[in-house]
């Protein structure tokens, strides 16, 4: 396994629109996005129309898109930030990134704008080492390399599916952490890329990430929903769940995730106690799903990420579903989201364009 | 390019942490005068120095520094005959520093380890963030992205149950070294010029069941949570390998902090390591080390203790017995390592009496 060539045309980058205005938004990411191509994926329950500035080579998909694609049955599976995934059901390249729309470039410490993208592309295009700890990070990054002890025949390492990305300012924390902390920003920039051992799980937030679709798309779904599900972060554990799911099967397939670089700057949005006084069962799920993914095993029969997502599902359904029927609904949701991804999202044309 | 810190006018700190209940333990063969550059922020503890080699030369120790000094000739008389299981013209010395302390924690450093500058250029005190490494809580059972949670301007992210965000007490603390990196000799022959520049500002808990290659150079642990367990091997004179006592007491380590609930960190606090070894020598002492290592891994990731394992010492010799049967194949050198190690767990229970300390380790 060595280093990978990635080109500008196998990437998609795939913004999730819940906000209608995008000019901001684009024209500061403009000096990154502007080499690839991007998909927009407008959420279903946004009423106004997008602004997007000029210039950019880009699809949008909107509700009636998705209707289209999918059947208006299935589109509820898409609404929110789940509408991302419908970018990713669609896309005909190898590699996505992905970036929430209330997202704008990091300066790193030396205080440069940070490329998210070219990051992403060299983290994916880069081995990962997750059968062992570097306790210098990333080897392959310059000025680094395997430490003492390293063993010789690990160093090839596995080909990396998933690139975590983390934030400036309004860092990822769920609605109790920062409304009892809400002048908290995170502003440490910790330069270190590293790869998350094998079997070893973390909360992928979907606001920063980027992943090799072929590898792990049919895995990547937000199959657990909210009853709540909201439009700020902190409403949903869409992403939580999917990353779980990657990391499933990437431990299983000897594929590796890697977290870290880059870092993007989250704008401060929404009111935390807000968000609490709702009703909030994601924080009581967590406790069931984390065990369940700790102890699920693949069977050696299992070679794709689709069956590793079937075999999910089965599992899904048997020890959690009992527990919340939220959880049964998630494993039927795996199941169309395989549905999905075989009749649209492995052919070769793409749809409705 | 990185320097070490200036600490010339740095003023001690008026209350250090763990002042009573911390030892420095230094292996040397050398001189302390490293200590120098130290002194601000090592004065206030005291010191354990294990003298390598020739014991009759006498190594001088700075003014000022409250202190007890060991050479061959007291582990020998110390230890009798049970002084076999202590390396000799190596640094893995060190570790009969650990078992004659008599303090909770143990800080381990080398002596050609300088004080390292942080980024805005303020000199590192590498104690003081060891300390509260060790005094705050680990996380191996879920993987937090934004690193140490207990930090103060960190907290666990979202999703991260609540459930686990108490922690577990964390066992070790592994710091990082800036400047010379902490290479095997084949990559320090290949990048004889490479120098570690990058001040990773992060502090985060290695995942259960990941093992990792420890290294003694900059340490800390709670000596009375997993003390027996940090062995550092049969290396240097008469042995058939080197530099590689750090690396087994942190597999054996890992190991038994997994078993009996226990945290490792690694990441900050770095130190500025000024003298690289000679590759040549390095190779000669780990090459043997470079094979053994293919099998000695899958050893460690495969080790599974008994239930009734609840203490260190009872999970050590328990990895002893499975060092011979299945490492013993490899090289007799594992069969006398695993009775060292046996040896090791006699000599520490003889010097450290259940009852002297109150206190017996493992499951907190």
């Amino acid at each position: 396994m060595s280093e990978v060539n990635i080109m500008d045309n196998e990437v998609d980058i795939v913004i999730g629109a819940l906000q209608s205005d995008l000019t901001s938004f684009m024209n500061e990411w403009r000096p990154v996005f502007i080499r690839y191509h991007l998909i927009i994926v407008k959420d279903p329950d946004l009423k106004e129309e997008l602004q997007i500035p000029e210039g950019f080579n880009l699809d949008v998909y909107s509700k009636s898109d998705i209707d289209r694609v999918v059947g208006s049955s299935k589109s509820i599976l898409f609404s929110g930030f789940s509408c991302r995934y419908f970018g990713y059901l669609v896309s005909r390249k190898k590699y996505i990134i992905s970036i929430d729309d209330d997202c704008v470039p990091a300066r790193d410490d030396k205080g440069i704008l940070v490329d998210a993208a070219a990051e992403h592309i060299s983290n994916l295009a880069t081995p990962a080492t997750p059968y062992f700890f570097n306790t210098l990070y990333d080897p392959y990054r310059e000025g680094a390399d395997f430490v003492r002890g390293y063993p010789f025949s690990l160093r090839s390492g596995v080909t990396c599916a998933l690139s975590c990305g983390l934030w400036l300012n309004l860092a990822d924390f769920d609605a109790p952490t920062q409304a009892l902390k809400p002048g908290q920003r995170n502003s440490r920039y910790v330069d270190a890329v590293m790869t998350v051992p094998a079997r070893a799980f973390m909360p992928m937030s979907g606001i920063n990430i980027a992943f090799d679709r072929e590898a792990v798309g049919p895995a990547l779904f937000p199959a657990l929903r909210l009853a709540g599900e909201g439009k700020l972060r902190w409403e949903t554990m869409e992403d939580i769940w999917s990353g779980m799911c990657v990391k499933v099967v990437c431990d299983h397939l000897g594929l590796g995730v890697k977290t870290g670089l880059p870092y993007v700057w989250r704008k401060d949005r929404g009111n935390a106690v807000e968000t609490l006084k709702k009703e909030w069962e994601g924080v009581k799920q967590m406790e069931e799903v984390v065990p369940f993914f700790q102890s699920v095993r693949m069977p050696q029969t299992a070679t794709t990420a689709e069956q590793c997502v079937v075999e999910m599902a089965t599992r899904v359904k048997e020890q959690l579903g009992s527990v919340d029927t939220g959880f049964t609904r998630a494993a039927e949701a795996m199941i169309e989201w395989l549905k999905l991804w075989k009749a649209v999202g492995s052919s070769s044309s793409v749809p409705g364009v | 390019m990185v320097e070490p810190a200036n600490t010339a006018n740095i003023k001690p700190h008026p209350y250090p942490l763990l002042k009573d209940e911390l030892d420095i333990v230094i292996p040397t063969i050398r001189n302390l005068d490293f200590l120098e550059m130290w002194r601000p922020f090592f004065q206030p503890y005291h010191l354990i120095i294990v003298q390598d080699g020739d014991p009759s030369k006498i190594i001088k120790v700075p003014e000022g520094f409250d202190y007890e000094l060991y050479n061959r000739n007291d582990i020998n008389r110390i230890l009798g005959p049970k002084a076999s299981c202590i390396s000799f013209k190596d640094s893995a010395c060190r570790c009969f520093g650990y078992m004659v302390s008599r303090k909770k924690y143990i800080f381990t450093i080398d002596d050609d380890c300088f004080v390292a500058q942080d980024p805005s250029g303020k000199p590192v005190n590498a104690l003081e963030q060891h300390i509260k490494n060790i005094l705050s809580p680990s996380t191996p059972h879920f993987f937090n992205t934004l690193y140490d949670p207990f930090r103060e301007g960190a907290d666990f992210v979202r999703g991260y149950p609540f459930s686990m965000r108490e922690g577990v007490p964390t066992a070790v603390s592994h710091g990082l070294w800036l400047n010379i990196p902490d290479y095997d000799a084949p990559t320090q022959l290949v990048k004889p010029r490479e120098r570690n520049t990058r001040y990773v500002d992060a502090v985060m808990t290695i995942p259960k069941g990941t093992l990792f290659p420890m290294c003694g150079m900059n340490l800390t642990f709670d000596r009375e949570l997993i003390g027996p367990a940090m062995y550092f091997g049969l290396m240097g004179d008469g042995q058939p390998i080197g530099r590689y006592d750090d690396m087994w007491a942190g597999w054996c380590v890992k190991v038994i902090c997994d078993h009996l609930g226990l945290g490792v960190k690694t990441g900050l606090p770095y130190i500025f390591h000024s003298k690289a070894s000679n590759p040549f020598v390095n190779l000669k002492k780990e090459y043997k080390g470079i094979f053994w290592q293919e099998d000695i891994i899958p050893f460690f990731q495969n080790v599974s203790l008994p239930k009734d394992c609840t203490t260190v010492q009872k999970c050590y010799i328990e990895l002893s017995k499975q060092v011979k049967a299945k490492l013993g194949e490899i090289d007799p050198y594992f069969n006398k390592l695993s009775d060292a190690m046996v040896t090791w767990i006699e000599a520490w229970d003889d010097l450290n009496p259940v009852g002297a300390s109150g206190q017996v380790n493992g499951k907190v």
